[in-house]
C-alpha cells in the first residue's frame, strides 16, 4: 500500500526523522487556515497524490501569505495528475534549500535483500538520475537482519560522496529512515529531496512510503491509512467480502481459481476479443482461490454482475485439490444463493471446468440447466465464446 | 532422479496438527510421500492418525530429524508464526524447507532467506504449492493424481497454471514440478530450478512459467542463454495487467515500465525459448518438443 506524502511525513516525524511542519487541507479555505497556523513567511502547497511528477504537473506551488496559499490550493485541488485527481493538499513550512540530495531504501527482489540508494544530486526523478548519471547514484546492499546500522549508514554516505559534518548528520538521518523501514514493515522509503538548509540542517522535504499489506497483523494502526474514498467502489465491496478483485476496463467478467490462472485468463480473453467487433476486453481480475465454495462463488458473481460494464462472464476453473464436481455444485448453489438475495444473473455465463472430475462437474452443470449458463470445455474456446457474447 | 525431492525424501510437516496441515498430510501420504513426522511445539509425543498409519508429532524440527532422519520439511503454520518456524528449520540444518504459507510479511521472508544463505537449507516459497516428483514424493499441496511420472521438468510462479500444465501434458509426464511462489522474495528461483533440471539426467525439456513483476524471468533468460542446453518452453501471464495493481500474488505488479509480461516474453525469446501465447499453446509446444526428441 502506497501512502500519501502527509501520511509518510507523520510516520517520519514519529520516528524523529527531521521534517518540516505540514497540515492537510481539502478546500482552499482550509489551506488558508493551515498557512496561518504554520505562520512562516513562505509556505508550500503540495498536491497529495500517489504518483510522481506532481511538480512538473503544477501540483507544488509556493505561497507568501495565507491568502496566496488559498489561491494556490484552489489551483491545485481538482487537478488531474496522471489520472490522479487531487483531493487533498499539504500546506508545509517553506524551507531555505541550499542543497538537494536523494535517498531510498527498498526491496531488492533479485538479490533478495534490501537496497539503499543515495545521491548528492536529488530533486530530479530517480529513474532519470539512474539512467543519465548512474555514477552519481550510490547503491549499497543492506542486510535485512541488520538494517541500516551506523556502519551501513557510514558506508552509504561515503559511497554517495558526503564528508565531514554533513556525512555524520546524514548518516544519523538514514539510520532513522532505516528504522522506519523495518519497524513499519515498509517495502519502500524514499526521500526526494533530502535537503540541506541554508543553516546546515538536514531535512526530509518529501516522504514516500509503501507498506507491506501482509504485515497488517503486526500493525493494526495501518488500517487507518487506507484511503477508502480513493478506492473503486467495486474493489471496496469485493475487499469487504474477502475477495481478491481488481477492476479493469472491459466487458467480460472473469472468475477463476489461482492468481496465475486468472492473470492468464485475462490475457486469453483479450486475445480472443481481438476477433470481435469492439474488441471486448476483460472487466476484472477475480481469484476465488482453491476452494471455490458456493458462498465464495456467489459473492464473486455478485460483485461481477454489479459492474454495469459487464456483458458476459467467464468462469474458468481448474479442478486440482477441489475437484470439478464440487466446483460445479458450488456454481449451482451460487445461482440459488443469488436468487435468495434477490439478485439474478442477467448476463450470459460461460463456464469451463477442467482437471479432476471435469466430466462429472460438466454433467452436474448440464443437469442443473441454469438459465444463461453455457459450457465450453477448453480455456481458449470458452474465452472466445465469452468475448463473442460480450461483443453481441 | 528428479530435482530437490525423490523417493528417498523423508518428509516432516510443521503445523501438521492444524487443519490445513492435517488435510494436506493426508493427501501427501495418499500420493505415496514418506511422511515421517509432524512438528508442533508443545505437542511432542502425540500421534496423529491417518488412514493407514499414525504419524508421530515432535516438539521441534531438530528432535524430529534426530528421531526420523527427515530431510524435507513442509511448513503450513500461519503467517505470523512462519518466520520462527523457518528459522527453526534452518537452524536444524534440514536440507529442504518448503514454505506453503501465504501472506508472509516480506520482511520475515527477507530475514529467513538471509539466514538460509549461511546454512545448508534450501527454501522453496513462501506462498507456493510446493513441489512434486510424480511417483516418488509430493511435498506440498499439488494434486498428485492429475499427471504421471515422465521427463518434463516444470518450474512455475503459479499454482493453478502448474496444475493446468501438468494435466495437459499428463500423457507425457513430469520428472519434477516445482511451484516457487509469487511473492516478491522467494527462496528458490527459476534459475535455481533451471540449473537443477539442466543437471538432472531424467529431465529432457523444461517448462518455465512466469508472470508480471520483478525481473526474475529476464534473469532466467540470461541464464538459459548462457547455461541451459536442454529445450525450454516458456509462458508468461499478465499481458493485460494494469500498471500499479497487485494481481493476486503479492509480487505480481507492474511498476512503471518494469516487470511487464511483454518484456519478459521478449527476453525469453531472445534466449531461444519458445514462448506460448496461452497455456494450451505452451503445452502444445512442449508436446512437440518431447515427441521430436530421439528416444
Amino acid at each position: 500500500m502506497d501512502l500519501y506524502e502527509y501520511q509518510a511525513r507523520d510516520i517520519f516525524e514519529a520516528y524523529e526523522v527531521p521534517v518540516l511542519r505540514g497540515l492537510t487541507a481539502t478546500t482552499p479555505a482550509e489551506a488558508k487556515e493551515a498557512a496561518a497556523k504554520i505562520g512562516t513567511p513562505v509556505v508550500v502547497v503540495k498536491a497529495q497524490v500517489k504518483t510522481g511528477g506532481r511538480g512538473k504537473a503544477g501540483g507544488v506551488k509556493v505561497a507568501k501569505s495565507p491568502d496566496e496559499a488559498e489561491a494556490r490550493a484552489a489551483e491545485i485541488l481538482g487537478l488531474d495528475i496522471k489520472g490522479h485527481v487531487v483531493k487533498t493538499v499539504m500546506v508545509a513550512e517553506g524551507a531555505d534549500i541550499a542543497e538537494e540530495y536523494y535517498f531510498s531504501l527498498l526491496l531488492d527482489r533479485a538479490e533478495r535483500r534490501y537496497l539503499a540508494m543515495c545521491s548528492k544530486e536529488g530533486g530530479m526523478d530517480i529513474e532519470t538520475l539512474a539512467a543519465e548519471r548512474p555514477d552519481a547514484l550510490a547503491r549499497i546492499p543492506v542486510d535485512p537482519r541488520v538494517g541500516i546500522d551506523q556502519a551501513t549508514a557510514d558506508q552509504i554516505v561515503a559511497a554517495a560522496g558526503f564528508s565531514g559534518l554533513d556525512a555524520a548528520e546524514i548518516a544519523r538521518v538514514l539510520q532513522l529512515l532505516g528504522t522506519v523501514y523495518q519497524k513499519e514493515d515498509a517495502t519502500l522509503v524514499e526521500v526526494n529531496p533530502l535537503v540541506k538548509t541554508g543553516d546546515g540542517k538536514i531535512i526530509a522535504l518529501d516522504a514516500k512510503v509503501s507498506l507491506d499489506e501482509n504485515a497488517a497483523f503486526r500493525h493494526p494502526d495501518h488500517a487507518a491509512l487506507v484511503d477508502e474514498s480513493a478506492e473503486d467502489p467495486l474493489e471496496a465491496a469485493a475487499k469487504a467480502k474477502g475477495l481478491n478483485y481488481v477492476k479493469l476496463d472491459g466487458s467480460v467478467g472473469v472468475i477463476g481459481n489461482g492468481a496465475g490462472l486468472v492473470m492468464s485468463t485475462l490475457d486469453v480473453v483479450a486475445y480472443a476479443g481481438e476477433e470481435f467487433p469492439g474488441s471486448p476486453k476483460p472487466a476484472n481480475f477475480l481469484d476465488i482461490g482453491g476452494g471455490a465454495s458456493a458462498e465464495i462463488m456467489a459473492n464473486g458473481l455478485e460483485i461481477i454482475i454489479g459492474d454495469d460494464q459487464v456483458k458476459s462472464v467467464f468462469v474458468n476453473v481448474f479442478g486440482g485439490i477441489t475437484a470439478c464436481d464440487a466446483v460445479a455444485n458450488g456454481i449451482v448453489q451460487a445461482f440459488q444463493l443469488l436468487a435468495s438475495r434477490g439478485e439474478h444473473v442477467d448476463v450470459p455465463v460461460v463456464v469451463r471446468l477442467d482437471g479432476n472430475n471435469a466430466e462429472l462437474g460438466r454433467q452436474i452443470l448440464t443437469a442443473a440447466n441454469l438459465p444463461r449458463l453455457e459450457q465450453v470445455d477448453t480455456m481458449d474456446g470458452a474465452a472466445r465464446r465469452a468475448a463473442e457474447l460480450a461483443a453481441s | 532422479m528428479a530435482i530437490f525431492l525423490n523417493s528417498d525424501s523423508k518428509v516432516i510437516v510443521q503445523g501438521m496438527t492444524g487443519s490445513e496441515g492435517r488435510k494436506h498430510t493426508h493427501r501427501m501420504l495418499k500420493s505415496g510421500t514418506s511422511i515421517v513426522g509432524g512438528v508442533t511445539p508443545g505437542k511432542g509425543g502425540q500421534v496423529v492418525e491417518f488412514e493407514r498409519a499414525g504419524v508421530r508429532v515432535f516438539n521441534s524440527v531438530g528432535e524430529a530429524m534426530a528421531a526420523t532422519g527427515a530431510n524435507v520439511t513442509v511448513i503450513f503454520v500461519p503467517a505470523k508464526f512462519t518466520l520462527s518456524a523457518v528459522v527453526e528449520a534452518i537452524e536444524a540444518s534440514i536440507p529442504l524447507a518448503v514454505v506453503i504459507t501465504e501472506g508472509v510479511p516480506v520482511k520475515d521472508t527477507a530475514e529467513f532467506f538471509a539466514l538460509s544463505q549461511s546454512s545448508s537449507t534450501r527454501i522453496i516459497g513462501p506462498n507456493c504449492p510446493g513441489l512434486i516428483s510424480p511417483g516418488q514424493s509430493n511435498a506440498g499441496i499439488i494434486p498428485a493424481d492429475i499427471t504421471k511420472a515422465g521427463r518434463i521438468g516444470l518450474v512455475s510462479k503459479s499454482g493453478t497454471l502448474t496444475y493446468q500444465m501438468m494435466y495437459e501434458l499428463r500423457d507425457i509426464g513430469f520428472s519434477s514440478a516445482v511451484g516457487i511462489g509469487g511473492d516478491p522474495i522467494i527462496g528458490t528461483t527459476h534459475i535455481d530450478a533451471l540449473e537443477a533440471f539442466q543437471d538432472d539426467p531424467e529431465t529432457d525439456a523444461i517448462v518455465m512459467i512466469g508472470e508480471i513483476g520483478g525481473d526474475a524471468e529476464e534473469r532466467a533468460a540470461d541464464y538459459i542463454a548462457a547455461k541451459v542446453t536442454k529445450p525450454v518452453v516458456g509462458y508468461v501471464a499478465g499481458f493485460t495487467a494494469p500498471e500499479g495493481k497487485t494481481m493476486g500474488h503479492a509480487g505480481a505488479i507492474v511498476s512503471g515500465s518494469s516487470g511487464t509480461a511483454a518484456a519478459k516474453k521478449e527476453a525469453l525469446e531472445a534466449a531461444g525459448v519458445k514462448v506460448g501465447k496461452t497455456p494450451s499453446e505452451t503445452a502444445s509446444l512442449t508436446r512437440d518438443i518431447m515427441l521430436s526428441l530421439p528416444s
